[in-house]
């Protein structure tokens, strides 16, 4: 016998409103990484592969132990990172449910791969484990990266702690599949923060999993490995004349980003919205996503206690953008903070885009190389947008 | 320093002081009290005498944000050279320190500089010095159980737990094989163990000390203006 031969589950497989919104859930103290990887256990994912680096190995490794329990049919470590998003690409056109994980500079090394998923129509959930990618090297959790998958065509969601993790990695493979989206979902957070740092996670129970994939079901057709259709490579665009290759490029790429937009009806429907606001009357909000909104709500908290007219908005979904949401909230508001843990501020950079009057928002505090942002910054740009004297000797 | 219902705590000291473990029974006694803890410990790297950081966030309501605590309300140095001989990761020790805010130094002798006690004033801080070390010595004959006299004098002055949590969480660390904090860690306390041939002896060794910080920081004036308390031990 193989020792390869690996558990037969009999598992109960539901619809992904009951997975997230209605099957009973039991509270576990886990980290992010395990948060991830309970998400995939759950997902009926046919295959995952992955190239470890730090912090994302983490997660790849409890992905491993998911598919020795016989939760996963396939998974193998690719020969690096471009190889990996590769054989994603090569193994969703057999029709299957795709998951992989990446960090940082592999990330980039895979970028080639990964910005051609969405015009591939490639419907594979990618965790994004953040990590410092420029020099000097670190292996700390810096998002500079997110700013590279922004522009691909993905979806990206931003996950605040082990919570988001689980849950938007569940809802990441419903919303990828979906008829009118089918392109990637990447679901980021921050390495070490969120992927080596325990917190408390409600998680259905583990006998449940989503439905299977359904390649018949799918508007792309999985391909005819019997009968290979080489004329894919014979009549690619590229081959035609220049003025045939920018006009299916033009129009595919219009469809990829309108099947982007469409993914939020499903961002509302599991996710309950691309933003969360608190205190929507206030005068002045922290805007943040990922783990700088853990450290925002904090903020948010400490000038609740003080009785500051200060609210807070979570952006959970970074593509689709949520222009007309922030648009929305912030309509009365006269300062908008905006904490990050990257040198460029890409989230400020979206936000004073989305808004008509700009000048309002305050271009940080930023953390960058990884390092923690402290809550004190954040404290400390409150006072001074609403002009209130403070004690905090920074 | 008056009482809040958030403390960040900074704890700075050298391999094989018990900082890391120190931060880990905070945390169980905070959960057994029914309120919030978070740990981040920053080993450094893990040998002995070299400068070893924790942070403890603790708290009556839930805690939400992560990483080091770079401002905290609570500084405790485990070893004189932490000060001294600038064996930490933040230099000088009181660096990020907030206004109002407490300072436990384990030492023998006074190691504050002019200087330090300019900016220790002005941030109306309140510096305790007591030699743990010799009070772990005296008490429970081991130098390793300095980091509970500090845990003692911290939980006693700021009461944030009772008794009783602290007696839980460290027979859950001495007693229980709930968590390693690291191989070299594992290998002192088995240690340790031998040491007191059983781990009862040890608890009731660590509790006394606990205990003896107790009555020590109930002594303690916290609204007067000093800015240095030093015990003798």
């Amino acid at each position: 016998m193989s020792p390869n031969v690996k558990p037969k589950l009999n598992k109960k497989q539901v619809d992904i409103n009951y997975l997230l919104k209605e099957a009973p859930r039991e509270q576990h103290f886990i980290t992010g990484a395990q948060a991830m990887s309970e998400a995939v256990k759950r997902a009926s994912v046919d295959m995952a592969i992955a190239y470890p680096i730090t912090p994302q190995s983490e997660v790849m490794h409890l992905v491993g132990n998911v598919y020795a329990e016989g939760h996963i049919k396939e998974y193998y470590r690719a020969e690096e990172e471009l190889g990996t998003m590769s054989a994603i690409a090569g193994a969703s056109r057999a029709g299957v449910r795709l998951f992989t994980a990446t960090s940082g500079p592999g990330l980039l090394r895979g970028l080639e791969a990964i910005v051609s998923w969405p015009g591939h129509r490639v419907p594979a959930v990618l965790g994004v484990l953040t990590r410092v990618i420029n020099a000097p090297l670190s292996i700390q959790p810096d998002n500079l990266e997110m700013a590279y998958i922004m522009h691909s065509g993905m979806v990206l969601l931003h996950a605040e702690n082990q919570q988001d993790t689980f849950d938007f990695t569940l809802a990441a493979f419903a919303i990828a599949e979906k008829v009118d989206v089918y392109i990637p979902v990447a679901v980021a957070t921050e390495g070490f923060f969120v992927t080596h740092a325990k917190g408390y996670v409600d998680m259905m129970s583990e006998d449940l999993t989503l439905t299977e994939f359904d390649p018949v079901a799918a508007p792309v057709p999985a391909m005819d490995n019997e009968t290979p259709p080489a004329r894919i490579q014979r009549d690619a665009p590229v081959q035609k004349s220049n003025f045939m290759s920018y006009l299916i490029h033009s129009v595919w790429q219009q469809e990829i980003w309108d099947s982007n937009r469409r993914a939020m009806k499903y961002i509302y429907e599991y996710l309950g919205g691309p933003i969360e606001v608190q205190n929507p009357e206030a005068d002045v909000f922290v805007v943040a996503s990922g783990c700088a909104a853990a450290q925002a709500r904090e903020a948010h908290r400490y000038a609740q206690e003080e009785g500051l007219s200060v609210g807070l908005i979570k952006v959970r979904a970074i593509r689709p953008f949520p222009t007309q949401e922030i648009r929305d909230a912030t309509a009365n508001a006269k300062a908008l903070i905006i904490p990050e843990h990257n040198i460029i501020g890409w989230l400020c950079k979206e936000v004073q885009a989305a808004i008509p009057n700009g000048g309002i928002v305050v271009e940080g505090p930023r953390v960058y190389g990884g390092m923690t942002l402290p809550v004190e910054l954040i404290m400390k740009e409150i006072y001074d947008s609403l002009g209130v004297e403070n004690n905090l000797k920074l | 320093m008056a009482e809040k219902k958030r403390y960040n705590m900074r704890i700075s000291g050298l391999g094989g002081q018990g900082v890391v473990t120190t931060a880990h029974i905070l945390g169980s006694c905070m959960d057994n009290a029914g309120k919030y803890a978070s740990l981040v410990p920053f080993f450094g790297s893990e040998k002995r005498m070299a400068p070893v950081e924790a942070y403890v966030r603790a708290s009556t309501d839930p805690i939400y944000e992560v990483g080091e605590v770079v401002y905290p309300d609570i500084i405790l140095i485990y070893h004189a050279q932490v000060v001294t001989h600038g064996k930490s990761y933040t230099m000088p020790f009181y660096t990020g320190l907030k206004p109002d805010s407490l300072v436990i130094i384990n030492t023998s002798t006074d190691v504050l500089e002019e200087e330090d006690l300019i900016v220790l004033k002005d941030l109306n801080a309140k510096v305790i010095q007591f030699d743990a070390t010799a009070l772990a010595m005296k008490i429970a004959g081991t130098e390793l159980a300095t980091n509970m006299a500090m845990m003692g004098m911290l939980l006693g002055l700021t009461k944030l737990v009772t008794e009783d949590d602290i007696e839980k969480a460290v027979r859950e660390r001495f007693l229980g094989n709930s968590f390693v904090a690291s191989g070299g860690t594992a290998a002192l306390d088995s240690a340790i163990e031998k040491k007191f041939k059983k781990k009862e002896d040890l608890l009731a060794k660590n509790m006394e000390v606990i205990n003896s910080t107790f009555e020590m920081a109930d002594s303690v004036d916290m609204t007067t203006d000093d800015l240095v308390i030093q015990f003798k031990v």
